[in-house]
């Protein structure tokens, strides 16, 4: 196959029967090499990419050089995927993300590693943890992450669980991985052991990457922590000493690449993991006890929408929204929860038409309080349901949930307004708000 | 027929130099070091997963509580990239330019599209695991009084973060440097004797410095060395910073392959590899040293560590025999101890009785060994899973003895010596930087045109339309402070001459030092500072020499700028009322001398304002005063 390869380069290299991974000696100007053809990415369709003996990749164009096969590629045995489907203390399910794969040397390929096998390679100290067993579910990037994948994740927590796993880890992508920990946190109830997110900021085809240390923490957690909860496990800081588990529905990405991006708003996590030390160190006393009897009700309903208000935006977009047969809105509004008074007509006319609008903060951190300015309550008024402190996109997906189970407006809202598993906190100390450095 | 053509020594240079560019090579610090505190980092590395290939889970353990790498995050000169939490920045561009540029000066050919790769390094030198690097031209070469030398490649890489300690668990490192551009030069194996190998170090540096676009001072330019002799195999020699080193470095490299290749058939005339095994025997001789006077015995043991005792058969006399000058064979296995198990070193039987060892252990040794006629042996002490470790170090080393020369990379001493650092690694463990697409080398062609550096020749003729004489040019073109003379020049030409700032770098500043100044405190800016108020007529040139002397001795408190102060010019209005008292004060000697008057007042004058008057502007004013 020639990966990449367009017009003149696919073509004489087409003519010549090469192809990638054969070895090829290209001649130009004088100057001979030799090397393995590796895949094109190049936008110039005449460049041949050639790794050569010292191991850098160099792209060659064809204009005015000489190129032949020398050999054949020697064809290497790709590991089959194998599951261990058997039952063990902990489940790993793999969803994607690049939290567990492997380079290729030879052609400079990541794959995913995801057998119990490979996971085991990967980070032998978790045989001293827990015996695991791995299913590899799908392998999507994040940002394709879709609810019909959250029932399927839900279904397989939910069967690890009855096969008498102690506790289930989540492989998935960092980028809508609180998405789906919302979901899972909505759709399983009582449930016997941690369901531990994990993902890895810098991928595990790097010396330094962190998927090792969380999965490795995950693992711990998985099988040792008091907890029936959905939580997100990453580091904690920058430093390779400890992670932190989040709950579920109180963790955020608020950075785009460091290793401690996920941070808990609004909430403090549940406990910290030195994987190190192979200890768990529980944060706070009123988390959810480990249960048994797990019922999972994956339902959820995607005719929603998450508004951004922002200065200027305008109130026909809302019409628009009615129109398209949306059934919920979620705002995130400025400040205590505002949008400009010029929605009011907009926000009556859609509760009228029994669609759900809830109002979240895009301060993100603190609570809505619609009672303090007049617009507030003005929009409570119009049918706008203020939300608390929960995280927009918590509440996005509970409204999904919700109106996956329910139909009735008032129903929906008693969903929203009820505080399900710890989405919902209703006091907030000093402490719960991060200060930068200053000086 | 030279000593070395007989031996067929071979030697390859690899040159890394620091490039003096705006910001480092993947992010937008500036290529600084600095001390200045922004918190700290602890890391681990492990290797990613198909480098481990078959290494079993023991063995990954052992590694897995290995070092743990601790780095200082200075605050001017790092950022997130550095750390490895953010992704690298497009590479940059005036680093990649003066790759091609290298490239064209040595009529090479540019690659056409340049890919940057991961070389994985997991010491922690690099906080990523691997360091960035690409090359950028292949092919070309350079001219000798011997015979042209070819380049292999010209690659552009990121240099490494400092090492700043090291300790028995961890290493620390300062990420300043981590990320400055590197130029990576790489000859072919076409050199053919120690000093060849310094004359074409020396051209390729030139070249380099002639850009004006490199750095300068101590370890901004490193040389690895590729050795070899026939029947040898080639031996990789890192990080040798002084050039008058390399001969000698290349000298000794030469003789220990050959005190090997000896020693190899010295061994094999005794036994075989298949005999050497059977022999070989490892045995706990704790007991025997439980009295022992030796201290460091004695501290390993009460620390529950163990001695053990190793029978090596054949190699007795060998173990001791010297290889380089002050460094035995003996030498070579405890560098390997050292390096792979993490022990001290060793003892052995062919320099024993020694450091606390008496003879009557020696005697006990040998006879709990069976030690026979041409068997040695050695002690290894220390902690019992190190002393373990040790036991199959040291035994692959002593079976290597009987192939000759292992393949490895080692360290260059200060005194030309060098020492084991690690094997070489295997195939080369290299993947493709997917954060950075690939570049393609015609977008840097016009950049690197201009980059080119002019020929030596083209160059002093340069220099001599300069006003320099040929004496001065030649020596600023040598010099490393040419970019500075030119930088100088440029901007303070126009009102001090070419030859005042070339005299200034090269004579003044090896005056200081000669009369016991500290050079260290004259940077960049302090001469600058010193051009500056020449060409601001603050001070006279002749002063210069004396406010350096001033400011770098070492007892010396004074800031520059008051030192200056002390030496600035006199205004002609001082220096006429200067001179008119002058004249009052001696006014019945000035009428006796008559003609002569002259020269007595122009000494009486130039006595009080020596350093801060121009002779010449002095001898002007007192014609003019005297006429009135």
């Amino acid at each position: 196959m020639l990966e990449g390869y367009r017009g003149k380069a696919f073509e004489t290299l087409k003519s010549l029967n090469v192809d990638v991974g054969d070895i090829i000696e290209i001649e130009k100007n004088g100057i001979k090499v030799e090397g393995i053809l590796m895949p094109s990415y190049s936008e110039d369709d005449s460049i041949v990419v050639v790794k050569l003996d010292n191991g850098y990749n160099a792209g060659f164009s064809l204009s005015g050089a000489q190129v032949r096969l020398i050999s054949k590629r020697l064809r290497v045995d790709q590991s089959e995927y194998r599951e261990n489907r058997e039952k063990g203390e902990v489940r790993i399910i793999s969803t994607g993300g690049t939290i567990v794969s492997r380079v290729e040397y030879e052609t400079g390929a990541v794959r995913p590693a995801l057998t119990t096998e490979e996971i085991l390679r990967f980070a032998p100290e978790i045989q001293e943890i827990a015996s695991v067993s791995a299913e590899i579910l799908f392998s999507i990037l994040s940002e394709n992450m879709k609810p019909e994948f959250w029932i399927k994740i839900a279904e397989s927590v939910k069967r690890a669980f009855d096969e008498g796993h102690e506790g289930v880890v989540v492989a998935h992508g960092t980028d809508t991985m609180t998405y789906t920990a919302a979901a899972l946190a909505f759709s399983l109830i009582g449930l016997p052991g941690p369901v531990v997110l994990v993902g890895s900021q810098r991928s595990s085809d790097r010396p330094s990457s962190d998927s090792a240390i969380n999965l490795i923490s995950s693992v711990i957690l998985a099988k040792e922590a008091p907890f029936g909860e959905v939580v997100v496990n990453m580091h904690g800081e920058s430093s390779d000493t400890y992670t932190v588990a989040h709950r579920g529905v109180k963790v955020r990405k608020m950075h785009t690449s460091r290793r401690d991006a996920f941070q808990s708003i609004n909430d403090k996590p549940l406990a910290k993991v030195f994987p190190k030390e192979k200890a768990i160190k529980v944060l706070r006393s009123d988390f959810i006890k480990r249960n048994d009897t797990i019922k999972a009700s994956p339902k959820f309903n995607q005719n929603v929408f998450l508004l951004k208000f922002y200065p200027g935006l305008r109130p026909d977009i809302v019409d628009t929204l009615i129109a398209s047969g949306v059934r919920g809105i979620i705002i995130e509004g400025t400040g205590l929860g505002h949008t400009s008074t010029d929605f009011l007509e907009v926000f009556k006319k859609a509760t009228k038409e029994g669609i759900f609008v809830g109002m979240t903060s895009q301060c993100l951190f603190g609570r809505v309080n619609m009672n303090v300015y007049q617009t507030g309550r003005l929009l409570q008024q119009s049918g706008v349901t203020p939300l608390g402190d929960i995280l927009p996109e918590v509440a996005l997906v509970k409204l999904m949930w919700a109106l996956g189970h329910e139909d009735d407006l008032d129903a929906v809202r008693g969903i929203m307004l009820t505080n399900l598993v710890g989405e919902y906190n209703t006091r907030h100390s000093l402490d719960l708000f991060p200060r930068w450095d200053h000086e | 027929m030279s000593e070395y053509e007989k031996l067929g020594l071979r030697v390859g240079l690899e040159i890394h130099q620091q490039l003096n560019t705006g910001h480092k090579l993947f992010c937008d610090c500036p290529t600084l070091l600095d001390e200045t505190d922004g918190g700290k980092l602890e890391r681990y590395l492990r290797p990613v997963v198909s480098e481990l290939g078959q290494v079993d889970t023991a063995a990954f353990f052992e590694w897995e509580k290995g070092k743990r790498f601790l780095y200082q995050i200075p605050q001017k000169s790092s950022c997130l990239v550095e750390c490895d939490e953010e992704p690298p920045h497009p590479m940059n561009k005036d680093a990649l330019a003066l790759g091609v540029a290298m490239t064209l000066a040595f009529n090479g050919q540019p690659i056409d599209e340049i890919f940057v790769m991961r070389k994985v390094v997991i010491d922690g030198s690099n906080t990523s695991g691997f360091q960035r690097t690409a090359i950028v031209g292949l092919g070309g070469r350079v001219k000798d009084v011997d015979g042209d030398i070819s380049i292999q490649t010209v690659a552009i890489e990121e240099d490494a973060a400092r090492k700043i300690e090291e300790g028995q668990d961890f290493v620390k490192y300062s990420l300043d440097r981590l990320g400055i551009p590197l130029i990576e030069i790489s000859t072919g194996p076409d050199i053919r004797s120690p000093e060849q190998a310094k004359r074409v170090a020396l051209l390729i540096g030139q070249m380099l410095r002639l850009t004006g676009k490199v750095k300068r001072g101590l370890g901004t330019i490193r040389q690895d060395l590729n050795v070899s002799i026939s029947g040898g195999v080639k031996v990789e020699i890192k990080g040798v910073q002084d050039l008058d080193l390399i001969p000698k470095i290349i000298e000794n490299e030469a003789r220990r392959q050959h005190e090997l290749l000896k020693l190899r058939e010295e061994l094999r005339s005794r036994l075989d590899k298949k005999q050497f095994a059977e022999r070989f025997q490892i045995k706990d001789l704790s007991s025997l040293f439980a009295s022992a006077k030796s201290r460091l015995v004695q501290s390993e043991l009460r620390r529950g560590g163990i001695v053990l005792g190793f029978r090596v058969p054949g190699f007795k006399g060998l173990i001791g025999r010297e290889l380089m000058p002050g460094r035995r064979f003996g030498t070579e296995i405890s560098d390997y101890v050292k390096a792979l198990a993490g022990l001290g070193g060793i003892f052995h039987s062919d320099e024993l009785p020694n450091y606390g060892i008496t003879k009557e252990e020696v005697e006990k040794v040998v006879k709990e060994l069976s030690i026979e006629q041409t068997d040695g042996f050695i002690l290894v002490v220390g902690p019992k899973d190190k002393v373990e470790k040790a036991s199959s170090v040291i035994r692959d080393r002593l079976l290597q003895a009987f192939d000759g020369v292992p393949k490895e990379t080692r360290a260059a001493n200060e005194d030309g010596t060098s020492k084991f650092m690690r094997p070489q690694p295997g195939s080369a463990r290299m993947y493709p930087e997917t954060d950075i697409p690939p570049i393609a080398s015609k977008s840097l062609l016009e950049m690197a045109q201009k980059l080119i550096p002019p020929s030596p020749e083209e160059k002093l003729k340069s220099l001599l339309k300069l006003g320099l004489n040929e004496e001065v040019a030649k020596q600023i073109l040598n010099s490393p402070r040419l970019d500075l003379f030119e930088h100088l020049y440029m901007k303070y030409g126009g009102r001090v001459s070419s030859m005042v700032i070339a005299t200034l770098l090269e004579n003044t500043l090896k005056y200081v030092k000669s009369q016991g100044g500290n050079l260290d405190k004259i940077t960049d800016e302090v001469i600058e500072t010193l051009i500056a108020n020449v060409y601001d007529g603050k001070i006279n040139k002749d002063s210069i020499p004396q406010i350096l002397l001033e400011f770098s001795m070492p007892d010396a408190k004074e800031t520059l700028s008051s030192i200056i102060a002390k030496y600035s010019k006199i205004s002609d209005d001082e220096l006429i009322k200067i001179i008119e008292n002058i004249i009052n004060e001696n006014k019945e000697e000035i009428r006796a001398k008559g003609d002569k008057a002259f020269g007595y007042l122009m000494g009486k004058v130039m006595e009080r304002v020596r350093g801060k008057a121009e002779g010449k502007r002095v001898a002007e004013l007192i014609k003019q005063v005297m006429q009135e």
